[in-house]
């Protein structure tokens, strides 16, 4: 369930924090696991990082559902997470959106047909100077334009 | 302006160790590492300083530093919250990814002063940029041995780590992120007890905010008073300050407090040709909105806009032009609330939701003519009722723009179409 890579990436976290504190690397546990499943965790899943953190299932499953970086169903390779508050907001994001779902063929919260791409709105993510911005993978795009989304969404593969 | 937590911004990689040190950076540590600086000549010259915290409360870090139980027997700990997610605040990603180091030497000289030899710096989990420029930060500090055990052959040890969140804007609340930190959902704790007596992992801790820490080494490398009279009475020194929505150059600006907001505009360019403004919420989505006519007659420190009728908050302004329709902002808004509401407290969890759906209502055209008692009474209902400050930061929005923009609500019910966009 959980690959020797990812316990190696697990551990790393867990000698950050006292002993017997393990359970503290569970966030990142997760999303470890995460990433190697299709970007989805499944109640499987969830079981095998509290077993492997020593720690009970539903423990793990109430930091799994309560946090918003988790999936619990299939998603795209991609997730474009599109930044729809204030900032964002006020500088056109809700008509970026819909850009965005036209040029993709799908509404938020669907996957286009080959798996590739999913939209979802997300709440403020710190870049406000720099709206409306979105978030894929580890990287944030800023100052978006309809022309930048294009391009972005292009170099998807 | 840009003096302390900027001060490095336009160098050479900013963030990297050696433009720190050019910078006199680490100094302060080293000092202290020689013995030659105590935690009670610290906790003075931060008092004379000012500082209060940036993160959006404002209590004064020196007096915060004085309540630890420094003498007490057991393992102590320093936190850093850089869970940035108070919309319109993007100060803190900034100084992790130019000015790291600050936030490293202000965290062990908050180590050193509380006795406490651990760290953690909590990031918010989509900071990927930010968290690595800090780890990397971090290599290089113990590479040069200012971090570790038994520093430099004195008994000053201080081992500091990075935690990543998972998205949850209810984890900057210090105690939820304290919860957070030890891989529990992030509801917050009742308080007392605090966590100066009990915090992380049952231990002593004190939390700080990123800008809080970053701004320590400077003020003692340059003393307490220098730090007080850069900016005003009651607000000492500079602050971060990030200017977005309807302005021509959205940005940060680190400028002395009790600057006019007037000018502060004028540094981010201005309204957009052809508007004028029309509101401002000065201190982040939390704090109270502002018409025009207050926010240009107000300065930028904590009784300046305390007097305006907000609050400083994290020292996120957000930009209103003419264009802006205050009752679909406000909706917003109340789904911001409603969708991080940790459902601990129920007049924050069903507030939230009622707030959210009744303003949704209006903006459907199915507003009813007693929407806005109903808002004004769901809000009051929420705050002061609730275990932490999220409830009354879902509050005090609603508050403030029906008070300051009531007529557009009204027009909204009655004619189930916005006043400003039609």
């Amino acid at each position: 369930m959980i690959s020797t890579k990812a316990k190696k990436q697990i551990d790393a976290w867990v000698a950050k924090y006292p002993e017997g504190r393990q359970s503290s690397a569970v966030m990142e546990a997760l999303k470890i696991v995460q990433a190697e499943n299709d970007n989805s965790l499944t109640s499987d899943s969830i079981q095998a990082v509290a077993d492997y953190l020593d720690m009970p299932g539903i423990a793990a499953a109430e930091v799994a559902t309560f946090y918003e970086n988790y999936n619990h169903k299939p998603v795209g390779k991609y997730t474009i997470r599109f930044c729809h508050n204030i900032s964002c907001m006020l500088n056109g994001a809700d008509d970026l959106i819909a850009h965005l779902e036209k040029k993709i063929g799908v509404k938020t919260g669907d996957v286009t047909p080959d798996g590739l791409v999913n939209v979802k709105k997300v709440e403020c993510l710190g870049a406000c100077v720099g709206a409306p911005m979105f978030q894929i993978g580890d990287q944030y795009y800023e100052n978006l334009t309809a022309d930048k989304i294009d391009e972005i969404v292009d170099g998807l593969k | 302006m840009n003096e302390v937590c900027f001060k490095n911004l336009d160098q050479k990689d900013p963030w990297s160790l050696k433009t720190y040190e050019a910078n006199g950076g680490y100094s302060v540590w080293r000092k202290i590492l020689k013995g030659e600086l105590t935690p009670e000549q610290i906790i003075d010259e931060l008092k004379t300083s000012g500082l209060r915290g940036r993160g959006g409360a404002g209590f004064p870090t020196g007096l915060k530093w004085s309540f630890m139980p420094r003498n007490a027997d057991m393992q102590k700990y320093v936190v850093c919250n850089s869970d940035e997610g108070e919309p319109g605040t993007c100060k803190d990603r900034d100084i992790l990814r130019y000015n790291p180091h600050s936030v490293i030497e202000g965290m062990a000289i908050g180590g050193f002063v509380m006795n406490a030899t651990k760290g953690y710096n909590y990031i918010r989990g989509e900071f990927m940029e930010p968290f690595y420029r800090f780890e990397d930060a971090l290599k290089e500090a113990y590479a040069a041995g200012l971090l570790g055990e038994n520093l430099d052959g004195s008994s000053v040890s201080f081992d500091l780590y990075a935690h990543l969140g998972a998205g949850a804007y209810i984890c900057g609340e210090e105690t939820a992120l304290l919860e957070s930190l030890e891989g529990k959902k992030g509801q917050p704790r009742f308080k007392p007890p605090f966590p100066a007596n009990i915090g992380l992992f049952g231990m002593p801790t004190t939390i700080n905010n990123t800008e809080s820490f970053a701004s320590v080494p400077d003020i003692l490398a340059n003393g307490g008073q220098w730090f007080a009279d850069i900016g005003v009475e009651n607000s000492g020194g500079c602050k971060l300050f990030s200017v977005t929505g309807h302005v021509n150059e959205p940005a940060n600006f680190e400028v002395p407090m009790g600057l006019p907001f007037k000018d502060l505009l004028e540094m981010a360019g201005g309204i957009r040709e052809g508007r004028t403004l029309k509101a401002v919420i000065p201190g982040g989505s939390s704090t109270p909105v502002l018409t025009a006519e207050a926010a240009m007659a107000m300065t930028m420190d904590y009784d300046g806009i305390e007097k305006a009728g907000s609050m400083l908050g994290a020292g996120s302004v957000i930009i209103m032009d003419d264009s802006t329709c205050m009752v679909e902002t406000l909706t917003r808004l109340a789904h911001f609330y409603y969708d991080e509401s940790c459902g601990q407290c129920t007049p924050c969890r069903e507030g939230t939701g009622w707030l959210y759906r009744v303003l949704k209502r209006i903006m459907d055209g199915n507003g009813k003519a007693d929407d806005i008692d109903l808002l004004m009474g769901v809000q009051d209902k929420i705050m002061g009722n609730t275990i932490c400050a999220l409830g009354d930061a879902a509050a005090m929005p609603v508050e403030s723009f029906l008070r300051c923009f009531r007529e557009e609500f009204e027009y909204y019910i009655e004619h189930g179409k916005s006043m400003v966009k039609g």
